[in-house]
């Protein structure tokens, strides 16, 4: 199956027949702000964990266009489920970055409420939440909703027995669902050649669901085709699967190291095919933008930063008592007892300070 | 003001367990039942039959043959407003949906802060005892009491059945509910106008003096025919229905040890990491000073289910419980 691409890495635009895409100067100047601002948010976070302000962070880095062109065809009752990557599906979804970032820290795991921005928590073990939207789509099904769901995963979660299950379910309940395979290249150090000899995309035919495979550093191909899915899935026509073929330009976290399994060579040509450069190009070719535009843009993402920086710095460490509170929504008596029995033992020490 | 009527209804257990289902279905649009095989056949064990025809293929719902998948999109109805109840066929079967119900279903509410509940029930047919192949008598228990954010519980009566399973269907927290197979066609009265008790809450089931059986599930009907023989003997043997496992009601064990001064603990499960373990190192924390004996377990082997042919020989029988008693009086 041909790449679906819109925009060239030269920022050449093209029109696909199968998924047509009208776009407004005012529109492509968005995504573009929502790449370089994610982008920009992303480096300050790597920053934030090498300065000791986060445990770990997991770059987006590379996969910018892939998150905002599939984040941005979502409408605001659809529902996104997303791994731990999706900084930039968050973004479009209207989520507070710094929330992201609680769990990093080690202040949390997520916290957030997902219904507020109908974004789901990040959830560490891959493979689980395909299943947890296809079982949300059935129940939007259920309802008459005219919306979908999107869910995220990787070349690597690709493996996971759970997103075999969840084609099943989604495709005998013909559940509004959208699986978007952000294929990065590299699951920690394994290549995509060792989950799958067959490209991923294929692998819905199976199921007997369409596959779509997009470059996914296009981003109005990424918006184009997940927003085509998308709207199939809300006519309950099923769900679709997208591979966006795209590359991790940096470690799979920050305590990886790339360069004991892949050459740099690799990345440089990956380089070359950057999400924010193509459409810049494009925006500049056309007269889009001038350079006031790419100059206040340049300090609104300084201002994110600084932002995201005082917020993280701010974040207070949670009160020991967290720990046992929301492990169930009704008493538990074991719970308690332990609670009782830990807030005694710290009884028993001396407070500090002036007697 | 107390129900000036009750109604009793003689029924088996699975008599009580489908009305249970029923009764939620009718009562709220938000319950949904989904599992393999429990649509149009009722389920393996017809704990279903008829529901589907009643309550539509929407609300009842044959599910592809992937128990993570059955229990991940549970989670993910749930996450929608539903209150999913799912059926998973038989205890050996519940692996495969290990991963969902331990990373995610018991962990979601904390990991969100409170934000987001689970009300989900996993209703498992449990336990040995009926001659099946391997996988289709384990007694699983212990993994998802370890786990918290689950809430386990096992009815030993069609009368518990029918409430335990409509107060875990209410319970906002997911809960794991063991059905004891091997007691599904055994009958009793059902009172179907008041709660016998709270879903977490252990009950003495026959009074006794000297020393207590604690048990759940298909173990109390054992545990009851080993009182009336110590009665035989001239013991008193009190009998303890436990109920629930997560959270245990160590309250009601307290109160009975301290009276009879002897426990003995009794399961199908393994005794090594069992139940018992916990409720013996939580009986000799509490009431050492009361205790005549050890507290001694009786239970199923370090070694998988055996066949069918040598069930009897791992399960614990009448035998065996009553070696445990006399053993505790020799102390």
């Amino acid at each position: 199956m041909e790449l679906v691409q819109l925009l060239t890495p030269e920022g050449e635009r093209f029109e696909h027949p199968d998924h047509p895409l009208e776009t407004t100067p005012e529109e492509l100047r968005g995504l573009y702000r929502d790449m370089l601002l994610t982008r920009r948010f992303d480096a300050e976070a790597v920053t934030l964990q090498r300065q000791g302000e986060l445990g770990l962070w997991a770059s987006l880095l590379g996969q910018e266009a892939a998150q905002i062109g599939s984040g941005r065809a979502t409408c605001p009752d659809d529902y996104v489920f997303p791994c731990y990557r999706e900084h930039g599906v968050a973004w479009t979804r209207g989520v507070d970055p710094l929330n992201l970032l609680g769990m990093y820290r080690g202040v949390n795991h997520g916290g957030w409420d997902p219904d507020a921005n109908n974004f789901h928590l990040y959830t560490i073990v891959i493979g689980p939440p395909l299943l947890h939207a296809v079982g949300y789509a059935m129940g939007m099904a259920r309802e008459g909703a005219d919306s979908a769901v999107l869910a995220y995963f990787g070349d690597g979660a690709s493996s996971q027995g759970d997103v075999a299950e969840a084609f099943t379910f989604a495709t005998v309940n013909a559940a509004p669902v959208v699986f978007f395979c952000q294929n990065n290249q590299w699951a920690i150090s394994t290549p995509t050649s060792h989950q799958t000899r067959a490209p991923i995309h294929r692998r819905s035919a199976g199921w007997g669901f369409p596959g779509i495979h997009v470059d996914g550093n296009d981003v109005l191909a990424c918006l184009a085709v997940t927003r085509s899915a998308l709207e199939r899935a809300r006519r309950g026509e099923g769900p679709t699967l997208i591979e966006a073929h795209t590359y991790r330009m940096g470690p799979h976290a920050t305590s990886d190291e790339p360069r004991r399994y892949r050459d740099d060579s690799e990345r440089q040509t990956w380089e070359a095919k950057d999400p924010l450069l193509r459409l810049r190009a494009h925006l500049e070719k056309h007269g889009h933008t001038d350079a006031a535009y790419f100059e206040d843009l340049a300090q609104e993402a300084e201002q994110l930063a600084l932002r995201v920086r005082e917020g993280v710095r701010a974040m207070p460490d949670p009160d020991p008592a967290a720990m046992f509170r929301h492990v169930y929504v009704d008493e538990h008596a074991q719970v308690s007892e332990e609670q009782r029995e830990y807030e005694a033992f710290q009884a028993t020490f001396v407070q500090e300070g002036p007697q | 003001m107390r129900e000036s009527r009750q109604v009793f209804e003689k029924m088996t257990m699975v008599g009580a367990l489908n009305g249970a289902l029923r009764d939620a279905l009718d009562e709220d649009p938000k319950v949904v039942v989904q599992g393999e095989d429990i649509g149009r056949l009722g389920g393996v064990f017809r704990v279903t039959d008829g529901l589907q025809h009643r309550f539509g293929k929407d609300r009842v719902v044959d599910s592809p043959l992937a128990e993570s998948g059955i229990v991940g999109t549970a989670i993910g109805l749930a996450l929608r407003g539903f209150r999913p109840v799912v059926e998973i066929q038989f205890d050996g079967f519940v692996f495969p949906a290990f991963n969902q119900i331990v990373t995610q279903l018991a962990k979601m509410h904390a990991r969100s802060l409170g934000k987001v509940r689970l009300p989900v029930v996993v209703r498992i047919p449990y336990g040995g005892g009926i001659g099946a192949i391997e996988h289709h008598s384990e007694s699983p228990e212990a993994y998802f009491m370890h786990t918290a954010g689950l809430r386990v519980a096992s009815p030993a009566t069609a009368d518990d059945a029918y409430w335990m399973l409509r107060q875990a269907i209410a319970s906002d927290d997911p809960v794991i509910f063991l059905e004891p197979k091997r007691r599904y066609w055994d009958k009793c009265e059902v009172n179907l106008t008041t709660e016998p008790a709270p879903l977490h809450k252990a009950r003495v089931v026959r009074p006794g003096r000297d020393l207590t059986l604690a048990a759940y599930g298909p173990s109390v009907k054992l545990c009851l025919a080993a009182a009336e023989a110590g009665a035989a003997e001239g013991r008193s043997l009190e009998v303890l229905d436990l109920r629930s496992l997560s959270p245990l009601d160590t309250d009601t064990v307290e109160w009975s040890v301290r009276r009879t001064r002897r426990m003995v603990v009794v399961h199908e499960a393994p005794v090594f990491v069992g139940a018992g373990a916990e409720i013996a190192a939580r009986v000799q924390e509490r009431c050492f000073y009361h205790l005549e004996a050890p507290v001694l377990r009786v239970g199923g082997f370090h070694a998988p289910y055996p066949p069918s042919r040598l069930e009897e020989e791992y399960l614990p029988g009448l035998d065996r419980v009553m070696h445990a008693v006399d053993q505790a009086f020799a102390s």
